[in-house]
């Protein structure tokens, strides 16, 4: 009862009454808009379990073939894929925790601290978002090469290791859920700013946590501009670049190209999949909230 | 802030700033301050060596001549002259600015309508989330793979306009094919991302605006245009802002799709496909001219930055009452997107 009335007064807002019509033809749009958008990675196994020529063929093969795994083995053999994908591993997984660690540490003491230069200091982080990354691609490349991390993963994950957002929004959420309370109490049973900061912050900021933990590693995960032109070493690579020169090198090998571009894709994929229900949540809520 | 930090400082000066705020009780006087201090420093720091050093860093390299290995030679705004004497960087102006407009127009109107389909929807609401966002958090350059073949000559976009008795496009060797793909690659990788920003806008308007409008009478359309669509603006506005700082900076689809048919990456035949990002990475990575990329790169940050003030005023609108977004809740918006 309750829910036919939710239906009926929010499908009056723009696109009619509720009649049953609508709401069959609303369903089937929104169906419709989810084929179009789960299709591509539908036709990438397609043309992952295939051979080159299935590919164009007319008609084309609209079901996947028996190929996946050839292709797959075809793929360790080509590339260094596991040296690539581990690469990308270390990079996310080493640069989420470092944001995570940083961020939270400063939104802690941005939420519940007063010290000098705080006004200062807290204004200089929203100036900073202001700065698009690519307007310092040329100099950055040139920072790194004197401090001689071109090529090394330090470069893709020491400059991204505490950004503006997440303390930005980390203290937001610390001003809210984090109770005075709670810190004096730990200050009466002697606990400093560190150990208040472990014992008692970092609990409560876990779903805040969890959410900047998949939005970075996602980032990181799939950044291509930066590891493109900072990885000077042909051997030494993230999973996208080894993906983009697999697809140069053996354009015409698409069968090859396609089984690289879905063992790409797959690992990320389960990991917001694991994630989805508190990344989307948050994610709404940090648009409106304002 | 050094003073602070520094043990060996003037004490008395500490100690009265301290009992003015009234808090000279406090253990530990100004050492206090040390802790808070050090947690937010890391930022600050590494701000400094990687952000501050390289954007004052590329302003001096664009008054230079320099190919990153030998002696630069100082050239004064030469470089600025040359880029706005180039023709290939202006026409990869004039291509982002279409493929933004083509993609960014149908994007946010479909993102518009499908949040209203799901607004009105109860059921299944979560999996319709996933599905829908699942596009956005894909790697690009995997994405760009596969749709670079969905639109090859013989790809699966021209296999169905051959079944159903038309002639094939071509999609990735004509002027407007090529800023179609690239288009269509993007609207289908943020429309669902801009739909669920749109549905927690809509999520956000109290129920009784709408119960107030049934009362006087409103019908639908009235309802949209009086209720929803001001309520909606702050929300609209980060949208078209996030989708021009995105748009004006596209590299990975041009960059990746006609990387393996023309090695010097030059966006495809005709250049069509040619972004001010792609021309930037091509002139300083590929030909090593790094003052010239150093001087792109200002000019592009001239340009998102005259783009995005243009559409801050376009859709916050002309009257004053409305509640306009301030910039610490614009700013973290934006930031919902840019990670880095």
């Amino acid at each position: 009862m309750a829910a036919d009335d939710r239906t009926t007064s929010n499908a009056g807002i723009g696109i009619g009454s509720g009649s049953r019509l609508t709401r069959i033809c609303v369903r089937a749009a929104l169906l419709l808009g989810v084929l179009i958008s789960l299709f591509p990675f539908y036709w990438l196994v397609v043309m992952a379990s295939g051979t080159t020529q299935d590919i164009y063929r007319y008609p084309p093969k609209l079901v996947p073939g028996p190929h996946l795994l050839d292709n797959m083995r075809r793929v360790l053999d080509t590339v260094d894929f596991f040296g690539s994908l581990f690469n990308t591993i270390v990079v996310a997984v080493l640069g989420t925790a470092l944001v995570l660690f940083f961020d939270s540490l400063a939104a802690f003491a941005f939420a519940k601290y007063e010290f000098p230069g705080k006004k200062f200091l807290f204004g200089m982080l929203l100036v900073t978002y202001m700065i698009p990354a690519q307007l310092s691609l040329v100099p950055q490349f040139v920072t790194m090469a004197e401090f001689g991390w071109a090529g090394s993963l330090n470069a893709l994950i020491i400059p991204s290791a505490a950004n503006a957002f997440g303390i930005f929004w980390m203290r937001q959420y610390a001003q809210n859920s984090l109770p005075d309370e709670l810190l004096d109490a730990g200050r009466i049973d002697g606990a400093g700013f560190f150990r208040l900061y472990w014992t008692v912050a970092l609990p409560l900021f876990r779903p805040a946590l969890a959410f900047l933990g998949i939005f970075t590693f996602i980032g990181l995960w799939n950044d291509y501009i930066w590891p493109l032109v900072v990885m000077i070493n042909p051997d030494k690579v993230t999973l996208q670049v080894a993906l983009a020169n697999l697809n140069v090198l053996y354009n015409s090998d698409y069968s090859l190209v396609m089984a690289g571009a879905l063992m790409s894709v797959i690992p990320l994929i389960v990991v917001f999949l694991i994630g989805a229900r508190h990344f989307l949540r948050d994610l709404a809520a940090g648009a409106t909230k304002m | 802030m050094a003073t602070v930090l520094d043990p060996t400082g003037a004490p008395a000066a500490d100690e009265r700033r301290a009992s003015r705020r009234g808090r000279s009780t406090a253990p530990g006087g100004r050492r206090r301050h040390v802790p808070p201090l050090l947690a937010v420093s890391p930022f600050y720091v590494l701000f400094a060596v990687f952000g501050t050093f390289p954007v004052l860093y590329s302003l001096y390299l664009s008054f230079q001549d320099w190919d990153g290995i030998g002696d630069m030679r100082f050239v004064g705004l030469k470089q600025y002259g040359w880029l706005l004497q180039d023709s290939v960087f202006w026409h990869s102006v004039l291509n982002t600015f279409q493929i933004w407009f083509l993609s960014t127009v149908p994007m946010l109107f479909l993102a518009l309508v499908l949040a209203f389909l799901l607004h009105s929807q109860v059921r299944f609401t979560g999996a319709y989330r996933v599905a829908y966002f699942i596009p956005n958090v894909t790697s690009m350059v995997a994405m760009t793979i596969v749709f670079g073949s969905v639109f090859a000559q013989a790809g699966l976009a021209n296999s169905v306009l051959r079944a159903v008795g038309l002639d094939g496009v071509g999609w990735l060797s004509s002027e407007w094919g090529i800023k179609s793909s690239v288009a269509i690659m993007i609207i289908w990788r943020w429309v669902g991302y801009n739909a669920l920003i749109f549905l927690a806008g809509l999520q956000a308007i109290p129920t009784e605006h709408f119960e107030a409008a049934r009362v006087d009478g409103a019908n639908s359309r009235q309802t949209l245009f009086r209720v929803v669509a001001p309520q909606l603006r702050p929300v609209i506005l980060f949208a078209a802002v996030t989708s021009t700082i995105n748009g004006l900076q596209i590299f990975t689809e041009s960059q990746v799709l006609f990387q393996s048919t023309d090695i010097g990456s030059t966006g495809g035949p005709g250049q069509e496909g040619m972004t001010i990002v792609l021309y930037l990475w091509q002139k300083a990575f590929k030909e090593h001219q790094f003052g010239y990329g150093a001087a792109m790169g200002w000019l592009l940050f001239a340009i998102i930055a005259i783009f995005t003030i243009i559409n801050w005023r376009l859709v916050s609108g002309s009257d004053r009452d409305d509640r306009r977004p301030g910039i610490a809740g614009l700013l973290r918006r934006k930031g919902v997107r840019d990670g880095r």
